[in-house]
């Protein structure tokens, strides 16, 4: 006997996200923990953050323009998972893109911005994707493995990198580690004056639409979801499990790396050693409270946008450490790994709730 | 009075009630099969005795007293154990060791082994089991494994055993060496209560059949001796049902799909001998085995899911050859022998399974690679209706459907595209009798239309039924080739289990 039709799949997403919905309250809540340990009332403190995020458009393009680089590697982390693979290389990849960008930015001269900026945007993304492509590569010939594989190649990337930023690319007269400033043809437009925020909003959004729509529209999207609910199934289907599974985290290597360029061709405008604060490890976070979907990393991305923003901003005037919207990140993820968790925090909830009504209304039996 | 008392148990699930109101109670010292096709909800309403799940209402009273159990140690302490389909035993463990697991005897961390050793030997002895507490779970047969099962349940004390589907997995003497130690352990006091869809079985060794449908009680105390087998379907499925009567082959043709020297090594051992047969157009013909006898390699190596050390492969003499895909797009569809971990995709919806396997085709997907959903929808609601999938909607996930159902959407996406040849893995494995009858019936229709359909299945019913032909495979090897009928049940059981180096070795010396 079933309850009138109800379209068990989008139920399924809905639970999803009603997942994720939950994770970022628990996460909020246990962060007010840590903020009562800094010596500051945490609900003070949320409001503070939340309130000056959007306080003034400055203030709200500081907001979005943290979010920016989080929504690349926030969908980087997504796509990946949808092929089961685990890409926590989206900062080495993060690196190799914002280098090229900053090479093609910075000794390419005299382009029109128009055929500059996609051109230093696609040599990131390629810098990235291969970056990733090499580590799929090994996985799918030696059957290595995908995690250990990219957390040793950022390392080695980061490492390169700083190594050229402090060496033959290191501009005379620098006193730290970074290239040449890039050409003006070369730099992002602003999307409003004299904040940080630029188109990169717009082409990581574009990004994300694409790929939603690649997932949910086309016979690639298929075959990378059959492949990563159900390999065998994929193989019996004969899906080429291994081609799909290496263009995927090409792919997600390739956006990582846009997002290093978004940092040096809208933001910093060169690259700088260490630019990145962890955003390729935030955007794992982004992505599971996102279920892993391009498209709701967005708006994922947006809302821990709003707590680095607010914090940045807080941290000028008071001594409430950045490190409080780390802590509730790592929270995110975990509570987002085990629904289990979720479901039984809410279900005692549920059950003390029933309690108590029932005691109040002196009403023996537990309804439900 | 009662053993255990049931009442009302109602069970509600996200969309669907599972269980309506169902009574349900048991005896001590009884045999109750606990009867119903897959997705009448039997396991569900276990569950809720055992502890696994709980229920949405209702009461459940044990020797007069009323239980809540959040989880299945509770049952168990209780004296209720459950024999679960698919074994929980750790294979590089000895028997005794797999028995103790998680009630070890001794103290302060240490392993009183000897005492385990005399407490099991002691259980063989008195349940006459017959198996060696020493050796290794690995080198059992699937019958031995589910006797430790049993033992398992039986060193933590139980009185009432739950088992769930214990004869699915198990040969016709297997089957009979179970029942004697059913009929022992209810000579000892235990009560039984069996789920089961299997109405032979039922009828061998029940006192009483409980039967379920859609969740709920149709009857609740049938007595075997009293009604036949077809009474109990009827029971079981509602209506009438026909599983039984042979439809045979009338038009034969020419050989149709060829295969020839198939020989599969797999890591040093022999897996696949020397196998060769011939398939002609509207012909059935069955490989009836014990799992684990090759059919696995074997339908790997046809379907171009493993790569076979020799095989050649005709379909209407073109030679056959290379991936997955291209046997597909050949002509010979495949059918897999698990539809959950290898012929669907239980996360997607319906509609996005009816297209499996074949959604590269131009019909699916726009230029570009774009699908087009809605001949998508349009096409998987046709398959839904022609090939009655019983399902809210075609975009319901395919995990909110019964195993049938499930079986369903293979059958139809692979029989729509009417195959030349098509290879098809126990089709009915774990699914109701109603499902059954129909997937059957689809089978014989697309062999009446000219197919050459290759049957491997562990069910012998099933294949002695179905096939014109008849081939049976032990270790790798075909012992057997005959008509229906020739051989009787206890003949192929045997040859099964490798009867026929046996009866060569007696007619050699």
């Amino acid at each position: 006997m079933k309850i009138k039709g109800k379209s068990l799949k989008s139920l399924d997403m809905k639970n999803a996200f009603i997942n994720s919905l939950y994770a970022l309250v628990f996460s909020l809540l246990l962060g007010m923990v840590f903020i009562s340990i800094t010596g500051y009332s945490p609900l003070d403190t949320y409001r503070a953050i939340f309130v000056s995020s959007f306080s003034s458009t400055k203030n709200f393009a500081l907001t979005l323009s943290q979010a920016t680089p989080l929504m690349f590697t926030g969908i980087a982390f997504a796509l990946a998972y949808r092929v089961k693979m685990i890409n926590t290389g989206a900062e080495g990849q993060m690196y190799a893109g914002a280098i090229t960008a900053a090479l093609v930015g910075a000794y390419i001269t005299n382009l029109p911005g128009i055929i500059h900026i996609p051109l230093a945007l696609l040599v990131a993304a390629a810098a990235g994707g291969f970056t990733a492509g090499i580590v799929g590569y090994a996985k799918l010939k030696t059957g290595a493995n995908e995690i250990i594989m990219t957390l040793m190649l950022n390392n080695v990337v980061i490492f390169i990198t700083g190594y050229l930023a402090n060496g033959p690319l290191k501009p005379e007269g620098s006193g730290v580690g970074q290239t040449e400033r890039i050409q003006e043809s070369a730099k992002l437009m602003k999307l409003i004056p004299q904040t940080q925020l630029t188109i990169a909003l717009l082409i990581v959004i574009a990004v994300a639409i694409i790929l939603q729509y690649m997932l949910d529209r086309t016979v690639f999207g298929y075959e990378m979801k059959v492949t990563g609910f159900n390999l065998r199934a994929a193989q019996v289907a004969g899906i080429k499990v291994s081609k799909a599974s290496l263009i995927t985290f090409t792919i997600s290597g390739a956006v990582a790396g846009l997002g290093g360029a978004a940092m040096v061709l809208g933001v910093n405008y060169r690259f700088i050693e260490g630019f990145s604060s962890g955003y390729g490890f935030a955007g794992i976070s982004i992505a599971a409270l996102a279920a892993y979907s391009p498209l709701a990393v967005i708006p994922a991305a947006f809302l821990i946008g709003i707590l680095r923003a607010g914090t940045i901003t807080l941290s000028r005037t008071t001594a409430i450490p950045i490190e409080v919207v780390d802590v509730i990140q790592v929270l995110i993820i975990i509570f987002v790994a085990a629904p289990s968790m979720i479901r039984a925090i809410t279900g005692n909830f549920k059950k003390l709730v029933t309690k108590f009504t029932s005691n109040n209304e002196k009403s023996g039996g537990i309804e439900q | 009075m009662n053993l255990i008392n049931m009442e009302k148990i109602v069970k509600v699930y996200p969309g669907t009630v599972a269980l309506d109101k169902v009574d349900f109670h048991v005896k001590e010292g009884e045999i109750v099969s606990l009867l119903g096709e897959n997705g009448a909800r039997k396991s569900t309403l276990m569950k809720i005795l055992y502890g696994m799940t709980s229920a949405t209402s209702g009461k459940v009273y044990y020797k007069g007293e009323e239980l809540n159990f959040k989880r299945p140690i509770d049952a168990i302490k209780k004296g209720i154990c459950m024999v679960h389909q698919h074994f929980m035993l750790v294979d590089a463990f000895t028997v005794t060791e797999n028995i103790i697991v998680g009630s070890e005897p001794g103290s302060k961390g240490f392993v009183d082994i000897k005492d385990a050793q005399r407490k099991v030997e002691k259980l063989i002895e008195d349940f006459n089991f017959n198996i060696d507490p020493h050796s290794k779970v690995a080198d059992l047969s699937v019958g031995e494994q589910q006797r430790v099962e049993i033992l398992k349940v039986l060193y933590r004390e139980a009185d009432v055993i739950i088992l769930d589907e214990p004869t699915a997995v198990l040969t016709p003497q297997e089957v009979k060496d179970l029942f004697k130690i059913l009929s022992k352990l209810r000579e000892q006091g235990k009560t039984i209560i069996i789920i089961t869809h299997k109405l032979k079985e039922t009828k061998a060794i029940a006192d009483r059949v409980v039967i379920l449908r859609d969740g709920k009680l149709i009857e609740d105390n049938v007595k075997p001796e009293n009604v036949s087998t077809n009474d109990l379907s009827k029971m079981m499925v509602g209506r009438e049902v026909d599983l039984r009567n042979r439809h045979p082959a009338k038009n034969i043709g020419k050989v149709s799909l060829s295969v020839k020297n198939l020989n599969i090594v797999e890591d040093g051992k022999t897996k696949i001998k020397d196998v060769s047969f011939n398939i002609h157009s509207g012909e059935i013909l069955g490989i009836a085995g014990v799992e684990g006898n090759g059919q696995t390699q074997l339908i790997e190596a046809l379907t171009g899911l493993r790569k076979p050390d020799t095989l050649e492969m005709t379909l209407n003499g073109k030679k056959i050859e290379g991936s997955p895909t291209e046997i597909l797009e050949a002509g010979i569809a495949h059918v897999p022998e698990d539809r959950l971990s290898m012929g669907l995709v239980k996360e997607m919806s319906v509609m996005n399974n009816m297209i499996l396997g074949y959604h590269r085709h131009e019909e699916f997907c726009k230029k570009y690679g774009i699908l087009n959903r809605n001949h998508i929808y349009n096409y998987a609601d046709d398959l839904r209706e022609k090939f009655s999938v019983k399902t809210p909607s075609v975009d319901s996930a395919v995990n909110s459907l019964s195993g049938g159902n499930q079986q369903k959407i293979i059958i139809a996406r692979t029989f729509n595209r009417d195959p030349e040849a098509i290879i098809i893995a126990h089709p009915t494995r774990g699914v109701d009798v109603g499902a059954i009858e129909y997937i059957h019936q689809q089978m014989l229709e697309l062999r009446d239309k000219g197919a050459a359909i290759l049957l491997v299945s562990a069910d012998l019913d099933e294949v002695r039924t179905l096939s014109d032909r008849l081939l049976v495979i032990y270790e790798g090897e075909i012992v057997s080739e005959s008509l229906p009928g020739e051989l009787d049940e206890i003949e192929m059981g045997l040859l099964m289990t490798g009867g026929h180096s046996m009866i060569e070795e007696s007619e050699t010396s």
